[in-house]
């Protein structure tokens, strides 16, 4: 290393790989991952949003998981919490989907609504 | 694929030695076998601070912190929370109230961190020690960089004396002012020592700095020597580290490759050299002088000063020697600034201070507080009160050279001029709480053991005065004590402080001094009573066994001596003639019927 630009480069990478562990206020995207969940599909889900979320430096967000929502038929179910605490609840979720929440929601601030699990139970 | 969870297992000597490196690579199989291993990560971090609970696994992004964790645990918390996302709540760390165990979960909002306030430890417990890459990613190194292309030597020196830090090696001297009195008489070399000794008993505050982030050490002493001018350092630690000697020569290693350490560092020139160099761990090593003679190969005794370092040092060359935590600040100081520095902490102390604590309380551990916070804060709020409901009776500050404060000072805000005004020293932060179950001329005695097992030798008030002490302190607590042996006490405690070559001696009588100070009644009771008013002086005390005795046995079948009688269900008897007081009968007594008088 010869110089603080090269010092710089190496900040940024490590910053991005130790992000998870910062504190953060921002959206929260929660995925369902029991084994209803998992057999549904929600891995891919899962990895497909941190994956987005890693790529487009969402350094506010946090991507984590929980055990069973209670909505087995209708998993993979994906819940965005924004900043303010309201919730949204996506379900049948899968990689293409999640997605347009992550570009919609998570980063434009609106609810996809054709998604909402509030279609699918009438 | 990017990672979504990062698990960090307590990498510092308390947890390693209960299996923590076992843990570590039970999270490797397990996520393996679940084939997670491109998803998820597993590191040894440095010190959490909250040894009491440990072994410590926290899971981020979920900031899950979950406490005492053994290696058969971790199946569990790999098949339930790390694939399903079930936090196991069974092993989550919980603060007592049940109010609190309901946002038990977030490890930020804890008591006992959220009333921290981390410099010297920011990135103890967040970062993986042995990555320079983490290190950098926490702004690691930028310090070093901006001293060396956009300050002078003199403006480093003029930040650290604004921000007003001090020594936090136990005598609180501005650091500023130690660089600045630094001889450049002449162009010969110049040396930067960090001392990481550390032999106060109960201390370990230095130790998980470097095991936790060994480069931010390497970075200020850089700084240091930049400042200076000069172009070596070296590391005095003491070889019972083992861990933190291994990290750090790691990170010296690392920072050598990157080009941090070496020659013309970031290209500008500067030249900055480091070696650890490993003490045999006595105390009196940690006295600069005595340290740097251990350094230059000679048997380790200190000399008089002056000359001071600053002028006469390392092989007679001008050096300057800094603690762990000291040198720990700088890099802050320097990105941050000194009037940021000077906002933290009070009138003449600026900053914070990293306290060890330990003895009778709830949570064990390390903690960094602004200074000013008063040692209520640190003991009920942070430090979660006394075990067993008793009763709080004293906190030792400063090891076996500082003293004891008790219940009245319990408000009074720690800072090295109110301990000092109380009898007492900031000392190096152990802090060891006691309750009504400890005796303050055996706390007293303990102390003096210490210091004259570590007393070199050299002079004679230190070598024969607190022997001669310790004699009257062991004559008072077999019962055979006189009242003219308190003043006496004092009179040599006075003399050894004022005629000692060095630091040790001169406050080697401190620990005797204050518990007599504030606690005289204590000693007239042993003096005069024969009495031992805590139970604990064997000598004084006699073991009985009252009305509450359930007449199970258990004490006379783990009695020693067989000096207990009784029936089944009958009220069982000592005889204290044979008794040799060794407290099994206390230990095991199922509904406390058994007590010391
Ligand atoms: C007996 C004795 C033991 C000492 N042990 C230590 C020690 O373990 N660590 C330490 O930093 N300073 C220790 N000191 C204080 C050092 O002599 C010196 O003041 C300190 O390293 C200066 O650094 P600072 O200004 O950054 O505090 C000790 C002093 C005495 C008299």
């Amino acid at each position: 290393m010869k110089s603080l630009e090269d010092l710089k480069k190496i900040r940024e990478q490590a910053a991005k790989k130790m992000s998870i562990r910062d504190e953060k206020n921002g959206y929260r995207v929660v995925v369902g991952m029991a084994t209803c969940g998992i057999t549904a599909g929600a891995r891919p889900v899962l990895n497909r949003i941190v994956e987005l979320v890693a790529e487009k430096d969402l350094n506010n967000v946090t991507v984590t998981q929980v055990g069973c929502i209670g909505e087995c038929a209708l998993e993979p179910i994906v819940e965005v919490y924004d900043p303010q605490g309201n919730r949204s609840t996506y379900c049948l979720v899968d990689p293409k989907k999640a997605e347009k929440i992550v570009e919609q929601h998570v980063i434009g601030g609106k609810v996809v609504e054709e998604y909402l699990i509030e279609k699918f139970k009438k | 694929m990017a990672i979504r969870t990062q698990v960090v297992v307590c990498g510092g000597t308390g947890c390693m030695s209960s299996h923590s490196k076992e843990i570590k690579e039970k999270f490797e199989e397990c996520i393996k076998e679940l084939g997670l291993e491109n998803e998820v990560v597993v590191f040894n971090s440095g010190c959490f601070g909250l040894c009491e609970r440990g072994p410590v696994v926290v899971v981020y992004p979920d900031d899950t912190f979950y406490a005492h964790v053994k290696v058969s645990d971790v199946e569990t918390i790999c098949k339930e929370h790390i694939l399903k996302g079930r936090v196991v709540e069974k092993l989550v760390y919980s603060e007592m109230t049940a109010e609190e165990k309901a946002k038990i979960k977030v490890f930020r909002e804890m008591n006992f961190y959220a009333r921290q306030e981390r410099i010297a430890l920011r990135n103890c417990g967040i970062i993986n020690p042995m990555d320079i890459d983490e290190y950098i990613g926490r702004s690691g190194y930028e310090a070093l960089g901006k001293v060396l292309t956009s300050m002078t030597p003199q403006e480093v020196i003029d930040e650290i004396l604004k921000s007003g830090l001090r020594g936090r090696g136990g005598a609180g001297f501005p650091t500023g002012r130690k660089w600045s009195l630094v001889d450049h008489s002449d162009n010969g070399p110049r040396y930067v020592i960090c001392n990481a000794d550390e032999g106060d008993p109960g201390a370990f505050m230095d130790r998980a700095v470097l095991e936790g982030d060994p480069h931010v050490v390497i970075e200020a002493m850089a700084i240091a020597g930049y400042a200076i001018g000069a172009n070596q350092g070296y590391v005095y630690v003491r070889a019972e580290y083992p861990l933190a000697v291994e990290r750090l020569n790691h990170a010296i290693k690392q920072a050598y490759e990157y080009g941090l350490l070496g020659d013309d560092i970031f290209g500008t020139g500067f030249s900055f050299n480091l070696e650890a160099r490993l003490g045999a761990g006595a105390f009196v090593c940690g006295e600069e002088t005595a340290l740097m003679a251990s350094i230059e190969g000679e048997r380790g005794m200190p000399r008089n000063k002056p000359p001071f370092p600053a002028v006469k040092g390392l092989w007679q060359r001008p050096t300057i020697i800094n603690n762990v935590e000291t040198l720990a600040n700088v890099p802050q100081i320097i990105l941050r600034g000194a009037e940021w520095f000077n906002t933290i902490g009070t009138e003449k102390s600026k900053g914070t201070k990293v306290f060890a604590l330990g003895g009778k309380i709830n949570n064990t551990g390390l903690l960094e507080v602004p200074m000013g916070t008063t040692l209520r804060e640190v003991i009920y709020d942070i430090g979660g009160g006394i075990p067993k409901g008793k009763q709080f009776k004293a906190v030792q500050t400063g090891g076996p050279s500082g003293g004891c404060l008790t219940a009245a000072h319990l408000d009074t805000p720690i800072d090295y001029d109110n301990l000092a005004a109380l009898g007492s020293i900031m000392g190096s932060g152990g802090m060891i709480v006691m309750d009504e179950d400890n005796c303050m001329v055996d706390v007293a005695k303990f102390f003096l053991e210490f210091t004259v097992d570590e007393s070199c030798g050299k002079c004679t008030p230190c070598r024969e005065g607190t022997r001669r002490m310790l004699e009257i302190l062991n004559k008072i607590v077999d019962g055979k004590g006189e009242m003219k042996d308190l003043t006496e006490l004092k009179d040599l405690a006075e003399f050894i402080k004022g005629s000692s070559l060095c630091g040790l001696g001169q406050t080697a009588p401190n620990p005797v001094l204050s518990t007599l100070n504030n606690f005289y009644d204590e000693y007239v009771a042993h003096v005069v009573d024969k009495k031992c008013p805590a139970g604990v002086c064997k000598n004084l005390i006699k073991y009985y066994v009252t009305d509450k005795c359930i007449g199970c046995g258990k004490c006379k079948r783990n009695c020693p001596a067989s000096a207990i009688t009784g029936e089944l269900k009958a009220k069982h008897e000592i005889n204290t003639s044979i008794c040799i007081k060794c407290g099994a009968c206390k230990t095991n007594c199922p509904v406390g019927a058994i007590i010391t008088k």
